[in-house]
């Protein structure tokens, strides 16, 4: 009888969620627009760049860990999203020796300065997508598509002129690698959304205060083409299903995360419409991601006894 | 080490005011986009910083103590007026690209500081030489930073080519946050040779200030500095004495 008693100590049942699944999964979430961008941009080798900005992001890691004679952490994969995940938030005409050090200012100064995962207070690929457009802003708004250089569609809805919403949806055009197509990305945003990794508050209030403040501010009133081309344009689909869904950098409760949505959509249409360029995704993110902790201070749930009535 | 070579040590090294006391960020962030910024203004802070110094150690019995604050800022904010103008007449240029940042040399901790701590209550010659050394450290901190940035941000240093043309600079180390990030560089170079310093036992390691005034800090009996503070307040109380005598 002794013998089919296993004592424990608590806890008995263990999940299988762990950091290194969760980031595996965001790693296959993150192929198919990878692939597309790849396949997309196949004339300007768009491979190279995202192969070595990946693989900066994980070196750079394995060599401070070893330096700081820390746990060396590259196979919970994070390191991996960061760098896939700002090869895709670069132009694929971006030398490459750029896209690694941006790599190396994410890892390095914004998550590993900070004390590695779990303790960086802005989204680390998007910290240094701002840091690359700062410094080499001719570059960083270089944009190709099939040989003919041009401003992104979503410069071109800003100016005035008419876009193809279907290309946009379809992302056949100039854009950086990973956000020109919306189906790739929603593919792996559905995966996402399927294995529970993510849920739809952040990127539902995130995407639905956007189309308000685009329909209240845009000065086309509620018409769909117009709407559509903002939703397909540009970085807001991949940072509303894949940056701003980042575990570290967005609040932990439910109506917390209600507030970041919300601020994150006001700030990208205030970006977008009455900003200087036509893109605003990156900085509404990390601008919000610094609101989280005062965010999760104001709607940090009250015990069960407390607060009530006296 | 006498007591004029101990308080340009001191003002350099031991208590730089921009690496260890972290005082003055304003000016140190805002104006070392180059070299030459930087050491345009680390002088006329010098200037004013030892000037200063000197007048109110030799009105420091007469400033009654309940109005110590605003007697400085008249002492000092004259000293900026003069230095402004000096500044205008003389080297346009730099006056242009210091801009607001020159009458704000009134509001300076460093200065402020050392009226407080130093000068109103040491004799008149130590004073002038704790404005040198600190003066002189802040202009090491910000032409370091200047000169870092410089490079960095546009491959130059005092307006001369360095790196090759084909050098693509990263523009943010000329802008605001480049300067936080080439602060937060240097000071954790600085702590690295500090610790390795106190590792090795050297004599001087241990006396590190923090610029807090053991007096009334709570780690005073644990920290280094307290002994080494002592001994100076003695020394310079000693020739104070002196002085009067």
């Amino acid at each position: 009888m002794n013998e089919q008693l296993k004592v424990s100590s608590s806890p008995h049942i263990r999940d299988r969620v762990t950091t290194n699944n969760i980031m595996l999964m965001v790693v296959i979430a993150l192929l198919p627009a990878t692939f597309f961008g790849i396949y997309n941009f196949r004339h300007e080798n768009a491979w190279v760049l995202v192969v070595v900005t990946t693989a900066t992001a994980v070196l750079t890691e394995y060599i401070y860990e070893r330096l700081m004679h820390k746990p060396v952490t590259i196979k919970d994969c994070s390191a991996v999203v960061t760098g896939l995940l700002l090869a895709l938030n670069l132009p694929p005409t971006l030398p490459v020796w750029m896209g690694a050090l941006g790599s190396v200012f994410a890892i390095l100064v914004v998550k590993q300065l900070f004390g590695g995962l779990g303790q960086n207070f802005m989204n680390p690929a998007l910290a240094a997508r701002c840091f690359l457009l700062i410094s080499f802003t001719g570059q960083m708004t270089y944009f190709v598509y099939d040989g003919v250089t041009g401003p992104t569609p979503l410069a071109e809805l800003k100016a005035g002129e008419a876009v193809n919403s279907m290309d946009m949806l379809l992302g056949n055009i100039r854009g950086t690698i990973g956000e020109t197509s919306v189906l790739a990305i929603m593919v792996g945003a559905m995966f996402l959304l399927l294995v529970g990794v993510i849920d739809l508050r952040i990127p539902g209030t995130y995407l639905l205060t956007f189309v308000i403040f685009i329909t209240i501010f845009g000065g086309h009133g509620a018409d769909p083409q117009y709407i559509t081309a903002h939703l397909c344009g540009g970085g807001i689909m991949l940072g509303a299903w894949f940056m701003a869904t980042d575990y570290v950098t967005s609040p932990i409760t439910k109506s917390g995360q209600i507030v970041y949505g919300i601020c994150l959509g006001v700030l990208t249409g205030l970006f977008r419409l009455f900003g200087g360029s036509a893109e605003g995704v990156s900085y509404a993110i990390i601008i919000s991601n610094l609101l989280v902790p005062l965010i999760e201070k104001v709607t940090l749930p009250k015990p069960f006894g407390k607060g009530g009535e006296k | 080490m006498n007591k004029y070579t101990e308080r340009l040590y001191n003002g350099l090294v031991k208590e730089n005011p921009t690496f260890v006391l972290m005082l003055g960020m304003c000016p140190t962030l805002a104006v070392t986009t180059s070299a030459i910024n930087g050491i345009g203004m680390g002088l006329s802070t010098t200037v004013v910083l030892v000037l200063s110094n000197m007048l109110i150690s030799m009105l420091r019995k007469i400033i009654p103590d309940s109005v110590r604050m605003p007697a400085f800022i008249v002492v000092v904010a004259s000293f900026v007026t003069i230095v402004q103008f000096l500044l205008e007449g003389f080297v346009p240029s730099l006056y242009d690209s210091l801009g607001l940042y020159i009458p704000l040399i009134v509001v300076n901790c460093i200065i402020l500081g050392r009226a407080e701590s130093y000068a109103s209550k040491n004799p008149v010659l130590p004073s002038m030489f704790d404005g040198i050394g600190m003066g002189l450290g802040f202009t090491v901190g910000l032409t370091a930073i200047g000169i870092v940035r410089e490079l960095v941000g546009a491959g130059k240093i005092f307006n001369m080519q360095i790196l090759p043309e084909s050098y693509q600079p990263i523009t943010i180390f000329i802008l605001a946050p480049g300067a936080f990030f080439v602060l937060a560089c240097l000071t954790a170079l600085q702590n690295i040779m500090k610790k390795k310093a106190i590792a090795k036992g050297s004599p001087d390691a241990e006396k590190i200030g923090c610029g807090a005034g053991c007096e009334s800090c709570a780690k005073k009996l644990t920290c280094g500095g307290s002994a080494a503070e002592k001994e100076t307040v003695k020394q310079t109380a000693k020739s104070g004495e002196e002085e009067q005598e």
